[in-house]
């Protein structure tokens, strides 16, 4: 029923145009090859001790220094990339496969049912995130899996917000209510009608949160709460640089460097995807 | 108006009432005993029956419940594990630090943000217009915590530009603010993108409308049209913002602080997660939370004050 | 007579698109003495709009003035620079637009944009908003000075057209311009507007450029009436010569078009036959002689133009 060749070719089509989107793009193919492979990538074991050679300068042994316990930073930073995209992959999918449903039951549903999940996530958004994380943390106690509960809670409301405008709309719809008419079942128009429409919304949200989950679970690692050493998080790379950081400003400097590109990356990308799909179903002409 | 402000304050005060009760409800979703939870499973059995007897953690839920809620009534939070200090007393005397950063991150993002989106709209498509959108995007996406840490690197430990660490001497304001700049510009710099971007776009949209058409065929000077009929109308979506904006604001300060050893609420928030200082853990996410719940509050207020359309609607989400 | 207080002299404006250099007026001729009301008809696309937008030189950033005067008070208005064409604008030359909804500041109190107005007076405030208040009170607005705390979207449909004439008259301008101001209303209320606008022209004795499509109002309040086709002036003359006795065929049309002047009962309107031209690539000859059905070969060889008589077509068939 969808167009799906078409759209995709046209979506290249008009990404070649945008400089920025393709950088974002190969950007974004980089490093989920770059993370996918890693374990063969990394010239070294990303835990491999070496006290003798703490602190090292980039070499030729070593592409981006070692770390205070001479472990080789190009190969945690590889691992680390691991990490972050697995995060990314996980939280993502489940927060859109339960804001999805969560979105649909408010838009769908009967009104009170509505007004209790509104309500439900406006709490949530009342959270300051990593205040929230850390409450939580403080609970059960840090580790990787507790992250990225955190996150995938608090990504929920965004993600049920858009899935829930759309149905709301698309729910008065007149052809909507002719299919209800013939008896189709509520399940069917939903995957039917409501699911093709909300995807390209849904997949630009998804693109565009990857930066922000990513950054979020550095920045728990950071600080200490999420994964625990040795784990090579990009987050705990920093942390251990910044416990050296008179020694050596390396750590820091190769572990800042994946996530900027990551965040520039996929933002850019998402943005781009954004400019070429939104006028594309409002069928205005371009952005600007 | 008065109508307008009852209404959303009851609202905001039923948020945060269900945020509250979430906080504590989380307490009693762990299992084992709450204590065991507080002190961590090595503590003494002594201790764990006194903490249990003064946090009244051998009460029912509901009795604990109350308990909670009457003494936050009376703005007690609870006490210090360790040092016996009330909870109300440490959260407020760190609070100030905080507030003093986001406030000067806030107002230097607004004092760039503002008059960067209002050029970028009038010269559209100009070097700084393309510049602008792109270094935008890129702050707004880098976490801050690393912009910090990359401040701290060169401008702080390198080229000795600014200092690394505290918040200054008190009482020297100079000093003090000394300190601040590194910090703020962390917390700030993707909010500076942030507002430009946004008024840039209210900006473009208001100039298309009729009513500045109006105020040209009245001669009225362009100066006068951009600043008093356009820009007034452009903020305001950058008002709203801002307000939301002061929660993630309070999440990146956490990381300011502690990378920049300042005191502040992110700074004692993170030492009682390590040491397991429960009261001081929920006492600062209560507050900021609170912080956060009000000034939602008070920019939605001032929106309306701003723009007296938005007076009659039940209030937007 | 003294001298006309505009005069637009073959004036030819043309838009740069991306289809191509579309020219959207050609050698447009119009005279306005001072204190007089003068009518501009035509359908959309007519060229109304340019023409306005052309006089108070507010074009759109892709339009440039290929040729032609406009004389204000013998000043031509293409050579004034645009800190002394703004000078003018408000002052001597005023507006009220189509549409009051949005024509009007929505977050600024009428009475502060009324201030606004004034910004070249040296009044004290308190003199300005009674002077508002005053001009208010003379367009028809009960309770002007509490009025004046309200915002647009507080006040009706009427009442923020009332407000839009009152301030295009408070500067007690020599020309001014009305783009379709009663399109957006009701017919009772136009009724209305107009009559008062009547009132105002009598005691203010300015000069109108009054825009519309509809006839019947044009009839009522016009002394002399302009006929525009797409970016020409087809016919102009007195509102009752031109009206009772048309004599471009597009008047004629026009006239008969018009719903006010149907005597019989019937499901099917007459529309006149055909399309607006390309304005990018005209038909050589008579720009209404594709839809004309009293054309004759000399209409498709060469452009008719108007004669310097009170009551002229610019037509090749027409009948003295």
């Amino acid at each position: 029923m969808s167009p799906q060749p078409a759209l995709i070719a046209q979506t290249f089509a008009a990404l070649r145009k945008d400089p920025l989107g393709i950088a974002g793009f190969i950007i974004v193919v980089l490093v989920l090859l770059a993370s996918l492979f890693a374990p063969m990538l990394a010239p070294s074991d990303p835990l491999e001790i070496d006290v003798y050679n703490r602190l090292a300068d980039p070499s030729w042994e070593h592409w981006l220094g070692t770390d205070q316990l001479g472990r080789d930073v190009l190969s945690r930073v590889l691992h680390g990339g691991q990490i972050a995209m697995k995060v990314a992959l996980v939280t993502i999918s489940v927060s859109l496969a339960i804001g999805l449903l969560l979105g649909m039951f408010a838009g769908f549903g009967p009104k009170w049912l509505d007004r209790i999940l509104v309500i439900c996530f406006d709490t949530m958004r009342s959270f300051p995130t990593i205040m929230f994380a850390l409450a939580v943390v403080a609970l059960i106690g840090p580790s990787l899996n507790t992250v990225m509960g955190v996150i995938i809670i608090t990504s929920i409301p965004a993600y049920a917000r858009i899935v829930r405008t759309q149905t709301l709309a698309l729910r008065e719809n007149d052809f909507i209510l002719a299919e209800q008419a013939m008896g189709a079942s509520i399940p069917r128009i939903l995957r039917s009608h409501i699911l093709p429409n909300i995807a390209a919304p849904l997949l630009i949200l998804a693109s565009m949160d990857v930066p922000a989950v990513v950054g979020m679970e550095a920045g728990l690692s950071f600080l200490g709460l999420g994964v625990s050493p040795p784990t090579p998080s990009w987050g705990s790379i920093l942390n251990d640089g910044y416990s050296y950081l008179r020694n050596s400003p390396w750590p820091i400097i190769a572990g800042g460097l994946p996530l900027i590109l990551v965040t520039l990356g996929f933002t850019f990308f998402g943005e781009s995807l954004r400019d070429i799909l939104d006028p594309k179903l409002r069928g205005k002409g371009g952005a600007d | 108006m008065l109508a307008f402000i009852a209404r959303r304050g009851l609202l905001a005060l039923l948020i945060l009432f269900l945020a509250v009760s979430l906080l504590f409800a989380m307490i009693h979703m762990i299992p084992g005993d709450p204590a065991n939870v507080i002190l961590g499973p090595k503590a003494s059995p002594e201790l764990k029956a006194e903490i249990s007897q003064r946090m009244g953690l051998d009460q029912p839920l509901l009795v604990q419940l109350g308990r909670f809620y009457t003494d936050l009534a009376q703005g007690n939070l609870g006490v210090d594990v360790f040092s016996d200090r009330p909870v109300f007393d440490i959260v407020f005397e760190q609070l100030p630090y905080t507030l003093v950063l986001v406030l000067a991150a806030i107002g230097g993002a607004t004092l760039l943000g503002v008059p960067l989106g209002c050029f970028s709209a009038i010269r559209r498509n100009s070097l700084l217009d393309r510049l602008t959108a792109v270094l935008s995007v890129a702050f707004i996406a880098i976490p801050s915590f690393v912009v910090a840490l990359y401040l701290l690197l060169w401008l702080a430990v390198k080229w000795r530009w600014f200092p690394a660490m505290g918040a200054g001497e008190d009482g020297d304001f100079m000093d003090q603010a000394h300190h601040l700049v590194l910090p703020a510009i962390a917390l700030g710099l993707g909010w500076v993108g942030y507002i430009a971007r946004l008024v840039r776009a209210s900006m473009l949209e208001v100039m298309e409308e009729n009513h500045i058409r109006t105020a040209r065929a009245f001669g009225l000077s362009e100066r006068t049209i951009i600043v008093h009929y356009a820009l007034r109308i452009a903020v305001l979506p950058t008002v709203t913002i801002l307000g939301m904006g002061i929660g993630t604001m309070l999440s990146g300060a956490l990381f300011a602080e502690i990378i920049f050893s300042r005191p502040g609420i992110g700074k004692l928030l993170h030492e009682a997660v390590i040491t397991r200082n429960y009261p001081v853990v929920m006492g600062s996410v209560l507050v900021t939370t609170a912080f956060f719940v009000l000034s939602t509050l008070v920019s939605d207020i001032i929106n309306a004050l701003l723009d007296p359309r938005l007076r009659e609607d039940g209030g937007s989400s | 007579m003294g001298s006309p207080i505009l005069d637009v002299k073959n004036l030819c404006v043309n838009y740069q698109t991306d289809a191509g250099l579309l020219r959207a007026l050609r050698g447009v001729n119009l005279k306005i003495e001072p204190g007089r009301i003068v009518g501009i008809v035509g359908e959309s696309g007519c060229g109304k709009s340019t023409l306005i937008s052309a006089i108070i030189k507010l074009l759109a950033a892709n339009a440039q003035v290929a040729g032609g005067e406009i004389l204000f008070r013998d000043t031509n208005l293409l050579d004034l620079d645009s800190d002394a064409m703004r000078a003018l604008r408000g002052d001597e030359i005023s507006m009220v637009f189509q549409d009051p909804m949005t024509s009007l500041n929505p977050v600024i109190s009428i009475g502060r944009q009324m201030l606004h107005i004034q910004h070249r007076d040296k009044r004290c405030r308190a003199e300005k908003m009674l002077r508002s208040a005053t001009i208010l009170e003379r367009v028809g607005i009960a309770d002007a000075t509490q009025q004046l705390e309200r915002y647009p979207h507080q006040l009706s449909g009427g009442m923020r057209q009332r407000v839009a004439i009152a301030m295009a008259l408070m500067t007690e301008p020599g020309l001014l311009i009305a783009d379709e101001p009663t399109t957006a209303l009701d017919a009772t209320l136009e009724v209305q507007i107009i009559h008062r606008l009547q009132q105002l022209q009598q005691d203010f004795g300015c000069a109108i450029l009054f825009i519309s499509h509809h006839l019947g109002v044009v009839a009522e309040l016009c002394e002399e009436v302009v006929v525009m086709y797409a970016g020409e002036v087809v016919e102009s003359g007195s509102t009752s010569e031109v009206f009772n006795n048309p004599r471009h065929p597009y008047t004629k049309k026009l006239l008969q078009c018009d719903p006010a002047s149907i005597e019989e009962v019937t499901r099917n309107l007459p529309v006149i036959a055909g399309q607006l031209p390309d304005l990018i690539e005209l038909p050589p000859g008579c720009v209404f002689q594709p839809r004309c059905d009293k054309a004759i070969d000399r209409c498709q060889q060469s452009r008719p133009v108007l004669d310097d008589s009170s009551h002229c077509a610019a037509c090749f068939v027409s009948v003295q």
